[in-house]
């Protein structure tokens, strides 16, 4: 038997999304307005705190100096993931499944782009660059405003 | 041999039920054929849809930022013998931008469950606050480039001063137009109401300014926080 779609009640509505949810979409309809504010509060007051952790640790000299920017940096990949749930309510429940593959390949060409540029950059100044370098040896570049 | 069996006992009796697979591109889990593609009711709404679009443009546009990111994080000691990262940075202008930034995404959060019940009152509010708050993250953004031009420290003094206003001023001109977009659904929730189109329109532009607050973390980490310890 052919079930007929509930689409007969207009697009875009509130009451059919049954089978697929649209990124920011809080999913579920039956969740109240409470629990709606309830996670953005929840979202808000991690975030926060996150914030003023990374904050706290750039200049406070807590934790061993070449460990902060890891510090910063891992702070701040939790604090995206709380945007990424608690505002923008991306999960992987199977209604969610290709926004978040969609996100998914987002960060593997991010952490590509990124990484590789590091790495190629990082090899390309070893080798360009002799000891002492050479700003001091060369003749003045022209504007190059440096003072001595 | 477990593998050799696997295919005969799945082969006899009927199919067992399966959950809602995600795969099945209907927008309703029933339907008779369990094959891939075809769920029932046909494709998502326009709703979904949109949404999903505009998903994969944020995508895109975080990629775009992620060359920004790259360029700064290559540049970030080709200082020219100018000013360093730690000495432009002001905390203090700093923590009120990124608070004007994060509560303004909570604002827009409270937004959408507005326009989701349909209050067009506390829909507006949420809105002017969170155009508030925007403006007041581009006049403190405003302000610090002016001051960091006047001491001689503008975007042509080094190859890092070139990258860090690429980088920060790029997500301050999407802010700008995530403000003009957010006052343009204002005017169209108050002239035309929450039609549908209207409603798809403001969550797209309330995904737009969630991600721009995501962007915000990494610059506020990367351009000035680690900038600051190095």
């Amino acid at each position: 038997m052919t079930r007929l779609p509930q689409a007969t009640l207009g697009q875009g509505g509130e009451g059919h999304r049954t089978g697929d949810a649209a990124p920011g979409d809080h999913g579920q309809d039956g969740a109240g307005v409470t629990a709606a504010i309830r996670s953005y509060l929840v979202g808000l007051a991690l975030a926060a705190l996150l914030t003023a952790g990374s904050f706290w640790l750039s200049y406070t000299h807590v934790i061993y100096g070449p460990a902060v920017n890891v510090a910063l940096i891992v702070l701040a990949i939790a604090q995206i993931g709380i945007h990424l749930v608690f505002f923008l309510h991306l999960t992987t429940a199977p209604d969610h499944i290709n926004n978040a593959l969609a996100l998914a390949f987002g960060i593997l060409v991010v952490v590509l782009l990124i990484g590789g540029t590091l790495w190629i950059m990082g090899h390309m100044n070893a080798n360009m660059m002799p000891a002492g370098g050479m700003m001091h040896t060369g003749p003045m570049p022209p504007g190059s405003g440096m003072k001595p | 041999m477990s593998a050799a069996t696997a295919p005969l006992t799945a082969g006899t009796g009927t199919p067992a039920p399966r959950p809602a697979d995600p795969y099945r591109l209907g927008r309703n889990p029933g339907g008779e054929n369990p094959a891939t593609g075809h769920g029932s009711g046909g494709p998502s709404p326009t709703a979904i849809v949109v949404s999903y679009g505009f998903w994969i443009f944020i995508l895109a546009d975080v990629i775009t930022f992620a060359t920004l990111f790259a360029a700064f994080a290559v540049l970030k000691d080709a200082t020219a013998g100018g000013p360093a990262a730690a000495d432009i940075v002001d905390r203090g202008t700093l923590a009120l931008e990124t608070a004007c930034l994060l509560l303004s995404s909570f604002t827009c959060g409270l937004a959408t469950v507005a326009m989701r019940v349909r209050s067009r009152l506390w829909f507006q509010v949420a809105m002017l606050a969170t155009v508030a708050l925007g403006a007041g993250f581009l006049v403190l953004e405003a302000r610090e480039f002016a001051v960091l031009v006047a001491q001689g420290a503008g975007p042509t003094r080094s190859a890092f001063l070139s990258a860090f206003f690429t980088l920060v001023g790029c997500h301050g001109a999407h802010v700008t137009a995530g403000l003009l977009w957010a006052l343009t659904m204002m005017a169209q929730v108050a002239a035309k109401g929450f039609r549908d189109d209207v409603v798809r329109r403001t969550s797209c532009w309330s995904l737009f300014w969630h991600a721009l607050d995501i962007i915000w973390v990494g610059v506020f980490t990367v351009a000035y926080l680690m900038g600051v310890t190095a």
